[in-house]
């Protein structure tokens, strides 16, 4: 394990992919790479690139990795595609847009399947960009599903937040979540050669005015023709100058409500696994499954029940 | 309890044949059979596939190739993947690869090639019985 | 077409043969399967009578041939006056190689060129380009300067043989090229025949290759559109392709409805050129692919040619009946080939050679049975004539017109293909058009849903493929002799290219290369330019990335 770190904090390649891999995986080992890869972390600008579908997001995140080696950035990509429940398989495709950087020793491209995560996001992304982090890259750009939870999971792991839409949606701008709104920190409004360009920017401006309330840092509404390119450079100022504006006071708290959520996260997983696993492991969850299907207990009592029991087994031991 | 094992497969279009019908079939038929594809594309060079490889992390790379390119593009791509270490990626092709060339390429370290009117089954078959053993 | 009362009293009597004659029969020999169905999912009664085209009109529907609706063919003599054009498409290795397969073809009796480009000359790369590597002259002929075409058609008079191109990005070099030889060859610009495959929309979803971003592409087809229709009075600019997106896994209707809604996309941007319909559409053609099922694609080719002539007639106000007409080219289909037991593809490219004959085909290819193991052999592209010349000569088929019209199940089929084929139409005009289609990956999606059923029909030997999921020989043995391009094409070629390079005024070129990139930037027709660059020996490399640097390279959606 330890070569792997070293390995990634030396920047190589190799050692990064097989320690997202064993994250991935959740190999038990894999914990140690995470405990001495954390302090090397929240150095990297990371910034999120979510929206629905159809929006051009992944020529987007292309352009933009583009521009940031212009100017001598490293950059990690994470692009998350969904897993199917049904088959458990998933296509990962995002990275297509990006394949010009893939012989770029300065990017660093991955993609992952959400594997299921109740959140939509992979769970082992915020690890995934931790280890980008450590390995150095300057910039680590996360770009995710278009629709479902994974839009709001985002804020979990990104610095800026950057929502892509497009016009030719309609009407569909105003039934876009308001959560989606909520999350932004930057707006682009791509392809934007298209009819409704401005029509999209005045809806979206509108929609804040409806759902902002406080807000300190007033997103602003960038329109992009990512084909072309054009609007990237500026689009590519605005999120650095929400970094800066992140350093200057928010980015402490917003980093520390970041890190408490995976830290509660962190716990659930750990205390669900010892709980569930103890139960699996003695057939006990069958035996409380019978009494609830009989309509002998409701989920709720028997849960407590369940964790009452384990938890004074904990104390005792 | 650890994630279930879920195996990452490359399905790769080196040089410039365009004809993509099997690698998408293939790539779907492997998608539904519980595995994570990643799937680059058309015209990739031997240093972009191997290169999104390493990246990746992959098991298995799948090879499709048309156009009467594999003696030159398939060498390369062993090379390369000897070059970077990558000695746990196991390699299969699949297209319009005369046998008589077969011979030769499994030399260079492709596992199997597939030809026209390979069950789908038969693919799928194989890779999860080829696994390669992880270093 | 039938009287009402004789309708009904089929209808009874159907009845009856069902409840009476029937039952027993399939009692004793229980129908090979439950339902019967085509590739267009269309399923298949047991049997077809009057009833199943009762409102038909002959002379609304089927007409007499070379007059609307055209279903029976557009010219009015069809096989008696001229059989259909015995076009191989060929080309591999170097410019000679492919002279004498030309010239070998000729001699054994085809009746037009056609010419297959190697990778990298399709995708806009010179011989000598890093990503041209390993590709040169493998599955077509290299060229990349005018030198390279004055070998391909050294002695070739090109005001006696007319000559198909399949290239599509390109396409604007190599009809330069083929205008500068006419020039060389003192052949006057009117008298050049032939067509340019030219159709860019279908590389977006289905043959992919593209170099430059749709807008790009479209205004590129329109200029040898327009170009062609001014100065190049028997040249077809463009042939609209169906063939690649039912290779790509569509099934018969969705290669039809593609085609179509593909053709109305290019009369529109040539309408936006300020042309009058009627300069330009009757040199529109078409080209399709000819699978096994012999009476889906008969049907095909008839409601092509019907729903065209409606589209141009009733969308396009289209006054000639020239500019109805739909005049095809059809090749049999290269993924019905096998690789198991390849002799037994010479029956399938004969179902499919028949099937495209009956259909009134204008012109046709036929594989060679080696194809889905090598480019073709000579015995084996002289044996895929031989099919042509046999069903031409000796079969019968083709001394009357339309021979399979009234036929009840042709015609139903053909009227159902053309119902469901303007269903698709619709629901694209109603999507936003062409574009928007692709954009959204509909098209690529519809073909990807398609092509994965096929396969799981082959997988799970729903749909038996003779030879290789039934009828198969364990460990089977291949003998047959494969045609090789050894590297040595490769050297050859890019020594030969860079003598070229040496030897020209590249001044000239350069100075010609400035004058495409502000003809580009500022919208002009391209065509003239670039005919100039040719003759001055610029390279196809050379132009491409002119056009490159103004339009931009394009990346595809990936629709699974």
């Amino acid at each position: 394990m330890e070569e792997i770190v070293q390995g990634v904090l030396e920047g190589d390649r190799r050692c990064i992919a097989r320690a997202i891999t064993l994250i991935e995986n959740e190999i038990p080992e894999a914990r140690q790479i995470i405990s001495l890869l954390y302090p090397r972390t929240g150095r990297a600008h990371v910034v999120g690139v979510t929206g629905p579908g159809g929006c051009g997001k992944s020529t987007l995140v292309e352009k933009l990795v583009r521009e940031l080696r212009r100017q001598g950035k490293t950059v990690g990509v994470v692009a998350v595609d969904p897993t199917s429940p049904f088959t458990g398989g998933a296509f990962l495709g995002d990275r297509i847009r990006m394949q010009e950087h893939s012989t770029d020793e300065g990017v660093f491209i991955r993609s992952m399947a959400t594997r299921n995560s109740p959140g939509g996001l992979a769970r082992a992304t915020k690890d995934a960009v931790h280890v980008l982090d450590a390995a150095s890259k300057d910039v680590v750009v996360v770009e995710t599903v278009g629709a479902g939870q994974s839009e709001v999971e985002i804020v979990k792991v990104a610095d800026t937040v950057v929502v892509v839409l497009a016009p030719g949606l309609g009407d569909e701008i105003q039934a876009i979540k308001a959560g989606l709104m909520e999350i932004g920190d930057v707006f682009v409004v791509n392809k934007a050669d298209r009819e409704n360009a401005d029509k999209a920017v005045v809806d979206i401006r509108a929609m804040f005015e409806t759902n902002s309330g406080e807000q300190v840092w007033k997103p602003p509404i960038i329109k992009t023709i990512a084909i072309s390119g054009e609007g990237v450079g500026e689009l590519l100022k605005r999120i650095e100058e929400h970094r800066g504006f992140l350093e200057g006071g928010v980015f402490a708290s917003k980093r520390r409500e970041r890190v408490e959520v995976e830290l509660l996260e962190a716990l659930i997983q750990k205390i669900s696994k010892v709980v569930l696993g103890d139960l699996k492991q003695k057939g006990e969850l069958d035996e409380i499954l019978e009494k609830v299907v009989a309509r002998e207990m409701d989920p709720y009592s028997a849960a407590e029940k369940v964790l009452a029991q384990k938890l004074r087994k904990i104390g005792r031991s | 309890m650890s994630q279930e094992h879920k195996i990452r497969v490359l399905v790769a279009k080196p040089g410039l044949d365009s004809h993509d019908r099997g690698a998408k079939i293939v790539a779907r038929a492997l998608r539904d059979a519980g595995m994570e594809v990643i799937y680059t594309g058309l015209r990739q060079t031997p240093e972009q596939i191997v290169e999104t490889a390493l990246q990746e992390d992959v098991e298995v790379i799948g090879l499709s190739i048309l156009s009467g390119a594999h003696m030159t593009l398939f060498p390369r791509i062993m090379e390369l993947l000897k070059e970077k270490e990558l000695n746990d990626v196991m390699v299969f092709a699949g297209g319009i690869i005369p046998e008589e060339d077969i011979p030769e390429l499994k030399k260079l370290g492709i596992k199997e090639i597939f030809g026209p009117g390979t069950p789908t089954e038969t693919l799928v078959k194989f890779v999860r019985k080829n696994l390669p053993k992880r270093i | 077409m039938f009287d009402q009362e004789k309708i009904e009293e089929i209808i009874k009597e159907k009845k009856r043969w069902e409840q009476t004659t029937l039952p027993r029969w399939v009692k004793t020999r229980p129908e090979r399967q439950i339902e019967f169905y085509n590739t267009s999912q269309i399923k298949i009664d047991r049997i077809y009578t009057p009833e199943d085209v009762k409102n038909m009109d002959y002379l609304q529907d089927l007409g007499f041939p070379s007059e609307y609706p055209f279903t029976r063919g557009v010219h009015a003599t069809m096989y008696r006056g001229r059989l259909w054009t015995m076009r191989q498409f060929s080309g591999f290795g170097t410019a000679e190689q492919t002279n004498q397969r030309f010239k070998y073809l000729l001699n054994e009796g085809e009746t037009g060129l056609s010419i297959a480009f190697d990778y990298p000359t399709i995708t806009g790369y010179d011989s000598d380009h890093p990503k041209a590597c390993g590709e040169v002259g493998r599955c077509g002929v290299a060229v990349a300067s005018l030198k390279d075409f004055e070998i391909l058609f050294d002695g070739i008079p090109l005001d006696k043989v007319t000559t198909s191109m399949t290239i599509n990005g390109p396409a604007a070099v190599l009809l330069a090229m083929y205008v500068a030889i006419g020039d060389k060859q003192g052949v006057s610009r009117t008298m050049l025949g032939g067509t340019t495959q030219n159709d860019m929309l279908k590389e977006f979803f289905a043959q992919k290759l593209c170099i430059f971003p749709p807008k790009p592409s479209v205004k590129l087809v329109t200029d040898i559109i327009e170009y062609s229709t001014r100065n190049l009075p028997r040249w077809n600019p463009i042939s609209i392709s169906g063939y690649h997106i039912r290779e790509a896994g569509a099934n018969a209707v969705q290669e039809l409805a593609f085609t179509l809604y593909d053709g109305i996309a290019y009369v529109e941007s040539t309408l936006e050129r300020g042309l009058n319909v009627d300069e330009f559409a009757p040199r529109f053609s078409f080209f399709f692919a000819s699978h096994n099922d012999l009476f889906e694609e008969i049907a095909k080719f008839r409601a092509a040619r019907r729903l065209w002539a409606k589209i141009m007639k009733e969308r396009f106000h289209a006054k000639k009946p020239r500019s109805m007409w739909m005049r095809m080219h059809v090749q049999t289909s290269g993924c019905t080939l096998t690789a198991q037991q390849p002799l037994n593809n010479i029956i399938r490219v004969t179902i499919q050679s028949l099937a495209a004959v009956l259909g009134g085909t204008q012109s046709l290819h036929t594989n060679s049975f080696d194809e889905a193991l090598c480019l073709p052999s000579e015995e084996a592209v002289r044996l895929a004539l031989r099919i042509q010349q046999i069903i031409a000569h000796e079969s019968g088929v083709a001394n009357t017109i339309d021979p399979i019209a009234g036929s009840y199940y042709v015609e139903a089929l053909t009227n159902e293909m053309e119902e469901k084929s303007t269903e698709y139409i619709e629901k694209i005009d109603n999507m936003g058009g062409v574009y928007t289609a692709i954009e959204k990956g509909f098209l690529q999606k519809e073909i990807a849903d398609s092509a994965f059923k096929y396969q799981q029909e082959i997988d799970c030997c729903k749909r038996k493929l003779v030879g290789v999921n039934d009828y198969a020989i364990a460990n089977e043995c291949r003998t047959i002799p494969l045609l090789r391009v050894t590297p040595k094409v490769e050297e050859e070629q890019v020594a030969r290219l860079q003598k070229v390079r040496r030897g020209r005024d590249n001044a000239m070129v350069k100075k010609i290369l400035a004058q495409l990139h502000d003809d580009a930037d500022k919208d002009r027709n391209l065509m003239p330019t670039i005919i100039e660059a040719m003759k001055a020996y610029a390279t196809l490399g050379e132009i491409c990335d002119v056009l490159r640097g103004v339009y931009g390279e394009y990346k595809e959606l990936i629709v699974i």
